[in-house]
């Protein structure tokens, strides 16, 4: 008998790299900052983690249950959803708060649209937004200091994060003659101080939320992942290089090119943004070039918020903006090989 | 030469080689099969008319058809017997088409027309053009555009480099690679018959570096030769690509739409090269090639030389036959290569490979939605945007799809290779391409 042949369309070989492999090596990436999380903070970091991502994964199953779709939680595209909302919470928070972050950014911001692939924005991202707007008190205060440090990284204050302590000191210094002299003493002491602070930020002896506070341990996890190719150079480094230009030329209080940009790339959760938000694959632009453009707009936007906004910190919601001018970016057709433009 | 000149083309995968089944076997003659068939289209162009019936005694080499206009080229006997049928038969590119089916004697007696020439290089470029037709040359690499016409670019379009290509970057292929070694000499002579033809003096002969052996044997073949350079390219598939491969050398961009005659270059493939020299030397027409039968599938994976027309299943039964987890059966290289549905289908000009894969080296797989890595886009050696173009063809948006340039396409699959959402990128492109070009002819 003749042998039954499978027939297909050439390449008859495929790369064994694939979607899970892809979103379990960013989880694999994420872990270093995890760890430094349970150091730093302790065992309510963990549990804070481990709340978001066991929701995160049972909203997905339940929904494509009920849905009659397959279920997808072997992609462990939920995972890395519930990790990073977590990243993005206080280490104290209620555990009702991860529970509801991590329902709404499966069940509204995920599978409403169509499941991985299909989401306009960043899940993480949005279920935070969401928690923000809803909760603001529980998910901006911080008052576990980190083992061995203080909140700011600085002695002279010790009840705030980094980023609000500099934002405060500057509204201060920018306006000397509305501040006693004991205030304004105070917030140029705490603007040396916060100058001196890198190596505090960079290994993640601040407060800040779960998995922001270690730019050391991120780092790590982001050479891995660019090791790997799952992220590219263009959208992080446009993204920190334009904080930094911004930061440096704007974010001083002695007028133009008087900020402090090192201070600016550690602190608060560029870092994590940078390289594990707004590289996000789904939300973040196809082409080299657009991805340069986005970690511009991401930059430009985060600056914004962090010198002039409401907020001390600004990446989320900068991550998010962008993430709606994606499709917009992903109409820039690159030149074609061989075409005249 | 000044200006530095890249080895290598922007984007491109690294699939395994797996050359090191074959690349060390010397090149075995399989005997001739007890039939062979010999389909009248082995070229891109019209398809010949048999000149032979049902009944006749042929000889090898004996002319069994006449090509219809410049863009066609005919068919020889590649064995001695006698016609047995003239018949539709399953084609390896696809559907049935119209072959000459010869019942083989045993006596191989070689017709009489095959006369040797000393002094073919005496010819005249138009003389010699006229016997790579006779000899029914049509480009080896797989393309199997007729050579004759290569050969005759438009006064307007002058060629000042040519190339020949040994990159054979197709994973498993590796019968270039010992033709490299094996006939070295014959390979040259080829090439200074192309360079006579065209007026050509600046010659590459380009060869990737995983193939160290074949590129110290053309150095030495070539030494004193001030007009011939052996390059060796960065090992990346596909480097072999004409496009990819003049941009490697030259740095020079075909431009979208057109051809490498567009930018002063010629590419010719090194068995085609072998082939012209037979042809002009030795009279030989083209009723033997070299293959590589390799990949999980087949027992004792080889290089042959084999005639024209023998049924893949001869070629295979020669080779030790199938592995039990063969599964899938490929004429070419795995990733441009074509899957078959039936191994009666015949060795044609264009074959360079039978490669057998099984479950594990070709898995079925079940796409998932594209999570926007970005990767086809990276790695698209034409800098275009695959996901783009298959989702506009999927919504049936042609317009779109052509607009993002889906007729560059090379068809080279690097973007399905590369895809982790396992998406068909590639055939939904190639559908595309069809649509447009249906769509247009339509029109126009």
């Amino acid at each position: 008998m003749d042998k039954l042949w499978r027939v297909s369309s050439s390449p008859h070989i495929l790369d064994r790299d694939s979607v899970p492999k892809i979103m379990r090596a960013v989880v694999l990436a994420l872990l270093p900052a995890l760890g430094g999380a349970l150091y730093f903070f302790g065992i309510r970091a963990l549990w804070v983690t481990l709340v978001a991502v066991v929701t995160a994964v049972v909203t997905e199953y339940l929904i494509e249950k009920l849905l009659n779709k397959p279920v997808t939680i072997k992609d462990w595209s939920a995972v890395v959803t519930g990790m990073l909302l977590a990243y993005n919470l206080p280490p104290e928070v209620p555990l009702w708060i991860p529970i509801i972050g991590s329902v709404f950014a499966i069940a509204i911001v995920k599978q409403a649209f169509g499941g991985l692939g299909f989401n306009p924005v960043n899940p993480a991202l949005a279920a935070r937004a969401l928690l923000l707007a809803s909760w603001p008190i529980h998910v901006t205060v911080f008052n576990t200091p980190p083992r061995g440090g203080t909140l700011s990284g600085i002695d002279i204050i010790t009840s705030a994060t980094p980023l609000n302590v500099m934002k405060q000191s500057l509204q201060v210094l920018k306006n000397v003659d509305a501040y006693s002299i004991d205030k304004v003493n105070k917030a140029s002491e705490a603007i040396i101080q916060l100058h001196a602070s890198y190596g505090n930020l960079f290994w993640g002896k601040v407060g800040g939320c779960i998995g922001e506070t270690s730019a050391f341990l991120l780092l790590l996890g982001a050479a891995f992942l660019l090791y790997r190719h799952i992220i590219g150079w263009h959208i992080p480094l446009s993204y920190i290089a334009t904080v930094a230009v911004l930061t440096w030329i704007f974010g001083g209080s002695n007028g133009l090119f008087s900020g402090d940009p090192t201070f600016h790339v550690l602190a608060g959760g560029l870092i994590l943004g940078a390289f594990f938000m707004a590289t996000d694959m789904v939300t973040s632009p196809l082409t080299p070039k657009a991805c340069i453009w986005f970690g511009i707009g991401c930059g430009v936007i985060t600056t914004v918020i962090r010198l002039i906004g409401g907020y001390p910190e600004g990446v989320s919601y900068s991550i998010l903006l962008m993430n709606l001018v994606t499709p917009l970016l992903n109409r820039l057709r690159p030149k074609a090989f061989g075409e005249r433009k | 030469m000044l200006g530095i000149r890249r080895r290598t083309f922007a984007g491109g995968v690294y699939p395994p080689e797996e050359k090191s089944h074959t690349e060390k076997k010397p090149i075995e003659e399989m005997p001739p099969p007890t039939t062979v068939v010999i389909p009248l289209q082995q070229h891109i162009g019209a398809p010949s008319e048999p000149i032979v019936k049902q009944g006749d005694q042929v000889r090898i080499g004996d002319r069994l058809s006449e090509p219809q206009g410049f863009v066609s080229v005919p068919v020889h006997a590649s064995v001695s017997g006698t016609v047995q049928k003239i018949a539709p038969l399953p084609h390896p590119l696809g559907d049935q088409m119209l072959a000459i089916v010869i019942e083989n004697d045993g006596q191989d007696t070689v017709t009489d027309a095959i006369k040797p020439d000393e002094n073919y290089l005496a010819l005249t470029p138009d003389e010699m053009r006229q016997k790579i037709k006779e000899a029914g040359i049509a480009g080896m690499g797989g393309a199997t555009f007729p050579t004759h016409v290569k050969l005759s670019p438009p006064e307007s379009k002058p060629i000042d480099i040519l190339i020949l290509n040994g990159a054979e970057c197709e994973p498993y292929l590796t019968a270039d690679h010992r033709l490299m070694l094996e006939y070295s000499q014959d390979i040259f002579n080829g090439l200074k018959i192309f360079q006579k033809i065209l007026n050509v003096k600046k010659t590459y002969i380009a060869i990737e570096k995983n193939k160290p052996d074949a590129i110290r044997k053309m150095e030495e073949i070539a030494q004193g030769d001030k007009e011939v350079e052996v390059i060796g390219l960065k090992v990346k598939y596909p480097q072999g690509a004409e496009k990819q491969l003049i941009k490697a050398i030259t740095g020079r961009e075909v431009p979208t739409g057109g051809l490498p005659m567009d930018v002063g270059c010629l590419v010719q493939n090194v068995g085609t090269a072998k082939a012209v020299f037979d042809a002009l030397r030795w009279g030989k027409p083209l009723y033997q090639r070299v293959i590589t039968v390799s990949g999980p599938g087949i027992q004792k994976p080889k290089n042959l030389l084999v005639r024209i027309g023998t049924p893949f299943k001869d070629v295979i039964a020669f080779c030790g036959g199938y592995t039990e987890t063969a599964n899938k059966l490929v004429m070419g290289g795995p990733m441009m290569g074509l899957s078959q549905y039936t191994d009666e289908v015949p060795v044609i000009k264009g074959t360079s490979g039978i490669v057998v894969l099984d479950g594990k080296t070709s898995p079925t797989v079940e796409p998932s939605p594209c999570i926007g890595c970005g990767r086809c886009i990276l790695t698209c050696p034409m800098g275009l945007v695959p996901t783009t173009i298959a989702q506009y063809v999927e919504a049936k948006n042609y317009e779109m799809a052509k607009k993002w340039n889906a007729l560059d396409c090379i068809e080279c699959g690097a973007c399905t290779f590369v895809c982790p959402a396992k998406r068909p990128l590639l055939q939904s492109i190639r559908l595309g391409k069809y649509k447009i070009q249906t769509l247009n002819k339509k029109a126009g």
